[in-house]
């Protein structure tokens, strides 16, 4: 019988919804128009757990558990969106519109951006952090595309879409801490490096980080809802 | 290799050591080799041959009291040296068979009474880089033992009832963490050692490590062998260069003599270690940054569930137990269970190496029974708060634990206790602050060294304590406001609860510590403008602000 379906039931905010062995809260939780805030997960990607947006409290423990890693298990009970929780995820936000130089009115995502959507989800109308202003770098070597640090939350989407997806491996994490930031090769200009210029880190970067030289303004919407399609016909094959 | 073959092998070192008529051991850790251990050691075997009576001089790991040191002991009576210089060589060897010097005697009778020694038990008795000195004292009986006495379960089963917890800080409970990857399928398995200590004032591993290498590797054989594992590695950190050196010896030496490799003991069990460096990055103690290191990946935690018991190494189940937790498995499994459960405290079991370090007359290494009274520790075995200062806090467990006021002194240590008071055991670090520490200042400090550590990967870790660093600036400036602190309690309560592995989840309790215990520290900094330490450099005077 192992290899049978497995059926679990649990309960979310309230509503009971059945769930498959294995799916994690975040996926059974939208199945049912439940949200949960998420800014590094990707639908298409693997998972990493690292923005804490999607933290949700199961009941019986005091631990908050990452909704986009975290499985279900049978009978569980869970609230996403909690006086505790709101907290928290303002917290996380504030931290990061004050961590690097984050001005919508300047910035091609304005209008598109999920870090600028999620703000305004959670109610966030002022920053009490003070910002840490720091001095970063603009990175406008490929003929194509921009890298502009100073908009990066280091949610590793595009590090992941190009080693996942595109199996170039271009980009990458480079120090530690409040100093790390994305880099491509061994920390080369993105115009010089190996970059196979895809675009795929371009439309899966949640912020205007990485952005088309081509648009102008703010009118640069993007579009990460490829990667499972792809994932999808790649399976077929 | 045999029990026999192992006692035979025993009694030809005590034939060996019993040529000499005496033995004079000389601790060789950095703290002592710092002091000139060295040159007395050089002193010692000359003054042995010039003196005509047949004496052994032997290197050993550390000795405990470090701040007594060079450190020399005799082994016929016992006698301890302390702050043996060269010239002292001679004095020593000609006081051999008659009384011992008495100005070199050490005097911390008390600080020794105290301590019960299981993990240091050879500590300063044997020479780290000869096996056969280890074999002597019972080495790697305890690994024949299991092999050919015992069951895999059974050893598991000695261990959960010896109540014996993770020693690396966290004290989940070993038995258990092994019957997990015990019961864990597939063929291939993986026995790690956590060596990559990293708190600032820790430093039992190393000394463990370099003490007694042998004792770890036994452990972790004995270990492999319950949960059916056949390859270890041993995790160290760069920093620890002499670590490393014992660590290879020994396991050349440990091959040779046949205790690792295939057919251990003439059975089937199969198992050798490799010795893995960490390249200088705090979280890789954390056991999957740890292993990402080990893979060859950039050193970042993952979400757990999946535990390393059950999705380690390469995806395969994998046992994670810290230096000091395989150092407490030999004696376990040749003295039993019982024996060890004996010791300690109800749910806190057997002993633990602290490192005790700043504003205290003696440093060094001490091995208490747990549930031992805070203030022996630091009144009877540390010897109190030295130059007529007086005793303010003590901060267990690293940048991890928290600060514990002198009201407190009188828990027990134990993994409940220490946490119920806003510290942890950690690692076993123990740092003793007098009235000349700023607690505000010492909260910064350790928010610092989360902040430098973070690996940057989950935003609470790394932009909450870059934040809280900054806050806690402003106010050892004299620029806090009570805004200011409100916004820091907050930060606290977020990266707390919202980070993603232990080093975010544990980085503001220092700061919440003192917080608990010293807030009014903080109200002097932010309201009155003034260090009532002296330690923050505040430019106005207070009459100015106010």
């Amino acid at each position: 019988m192992s290899d049978a379906v497995e059926v679990k039931t649990l309960i979310i905010d309230g509503e009971e919804v059945s769930a498959l062995r294995g799916q994690t809260i975040l996926e059974v939780a939208r199945e049912n128009d439940i949200n949960i805030p998420t800014l590094c997960h990707l639908e298409g990607l693997s998972d990493v757990g690292a923005c804490r947006l999607c933290l949700v409290e199961i009941k019986g423990s005091n631990k908050l558990l990452p909704a986009c890693v975290a499985t279900v298990f049978e009978g569980m009970e869970v609230s996403t969106n909690t006086e505790r929780l709101q907290k928290h995820r303002r917290m996380i936000l504030e931290m990061l519109f004050a961590e690097r130089n984050h001005i919508c009115s300047v910035c091609v995502s304005n209008g598109h951006c999920e870090l600028q959507a999620l703000g305004q989800e959670q109610g966030l109308t002022h920053i009490r952090l003070p910002y840490r202003n720091p001095e970063l770098n603009v990175d406008a070597s490929h003929e194509r595309f921009t890298v502009d640090h100073n908009r990066c939350v280091l949610c590793t989407r595009c590090v992941r879409a190009c080693a996942e997806i595109e199996g170039a491996h271009v980009w990458d994490v480079m120090g530690r801490g409040i100093n790390s930031i994305v880099i491509t090769d061994l920390n080369d200009e993105w115009g010089s490096s190996t970059c196979t210029r895809c675009g795929k880190c371009v439309q899966v970067c949640p912020t205007g980080a990485l952005f088309d030289k081509s648009k102008i303004g703010s009118d640069h919407p993007k579009y990460p809802d490829f990667l499972p399609y792809l994932n999808l016909m790649r399976e077929a094959q | 290799m045999t029990i026999e073959e192992l006692e035979q092998i025993a009694e030809s070192v005590r034939l060996e050591n019993a040529k000499f008529d005496y033995e004079v051991n000389v601790c060789m850790d950095l703290a002592c080799a710092s002091q000139g251990a060295d040159k007395l050691r050089e002193a010692l075997v000359q003054a042995a041959a010039a003196s005509g009576k047949s004496i052994l001089v032997r290197k050993t790991g550390c000795m405990g009291p470090c701040s007594a040191g060079p450190l020399v002991k005799v082994d016929e009576d016992d006698t301890l040296y302390s702050h043996v210089k060269a010239e002292n060589a001679e004095a020593i060897v000609s006081s051999l068979g008659g009384t011992p010097v008495p100005e070199l005697q050490c005097e911390l009778n008390e600080h020794f009474d105290k301590q019960v020694r299981v993990v240091l038990e050879n500590a300063g008795h044997i020479d780290p880089e000869k096996i056969d000195d280890y074999i002597s004292r019972d080495g790697y009986k305890a690994l024949m033992i299991a092999l050919i006495e015992m069951t895999p379960n059974g050893v598991i089963h000695r261990i959960t009832e010896s109540g014996l917890r993770g020693r690396g800080g966290g004290g989940y409970p070993t038995g258990l963490k092994w019957s997990t990857v015990a019961k864990a399928g597939g063929d291939l398995k993986y026995v790690v050692c956590n060596g990559d200590e990293g708190d600032p004032g820790a430093f039992m591993d190393r000394s463990v490590m370099e003490g007694d290498p042998h004792r770890v590797i036994e452990g972790m054989a004995i270990a492999a062998y319950a949960v059916g594992a056949s390859k270890g590695f041993i995790y160290v950190r760069a920093e620890y260069p002499v670590a490393v050196a014992r660590l290879t010896t020994a396991l050349r030496e440990a091959r040779r003599r046949g205790l690792l490799g295939n057919n251990i003991g003439g059975t089937t069990f199969n198992f050798d270690v490799e010795i893995r460096l960490g390249a200088g990055a705090f979280v890789c103690g954390e056991e999957t940054a740890l292993i990402a290191s080990i893979e060859g990946r950039r050193g970042t935690p993952k979400p757990r569930p999946p535990y390393p018991a059950v999705s380690g190494l390469w995806g395969k189940p994998t046992l994670i137990n810290n230096v000091e937790t395989y150092a407490n498995i030999a004696p376990i499994v040749r003295n039993g269970g019982k024996w060890f459960a004996d010791m300690g405290s109800e749910r806190s079991k057997g002993t633990k190496v602290f490192a005790l370090t700043g504003k205290i007359a003696n440093t060094g290494l001490v091995e208490v029974p747990m549930g031992i009274k805070l203030r022996e520790i630091i009144e009877v075995i540390g010897g109190g708060v030295p130059d007529g200062h007086t005793f303010k806090a003590v901060q267990t467990g690293g940048p991890s634990g928290g600060c514990i006021p002198a009201d407190m002194l009188d828990i027990g240590v134990s993994y409940d206790a220490l946490l119920k008071v806003g510290s942890i055991m950690g690692s076993g670090g123990m740092i003793v602050m007098d009235d000349t520490s700023c607690m505000v200042n010492v909260a910064k400090f350790f928010i610092e060294f989360c902040m430098t550590e973070s690996c940057g990967k989950c935003i609470p870790c790394r932009a909450g304590t870059a934040q809280m660093h900054s806050l806690l600036t402003r106010i050892c400036e004299g620029v806090g406001t009570m805004d200011d602190l409100e916004l820091l309690e907050d930060l606290c309560s977020t990266v707390k609860e919202a980070s993603l592995c232990g080093l975010g989840q544990t980085a503001p309790n220092p700061v919440l510590s003192t917080l608990k215990y010293f807030r009014e520290e903080y109200m002097e900094h932010i309201q009155h403008k003034r260090c009532p330490a002296g330690v923050c450099k505040i430019e106005a005077p207070a009459e100015v602000l106010a």
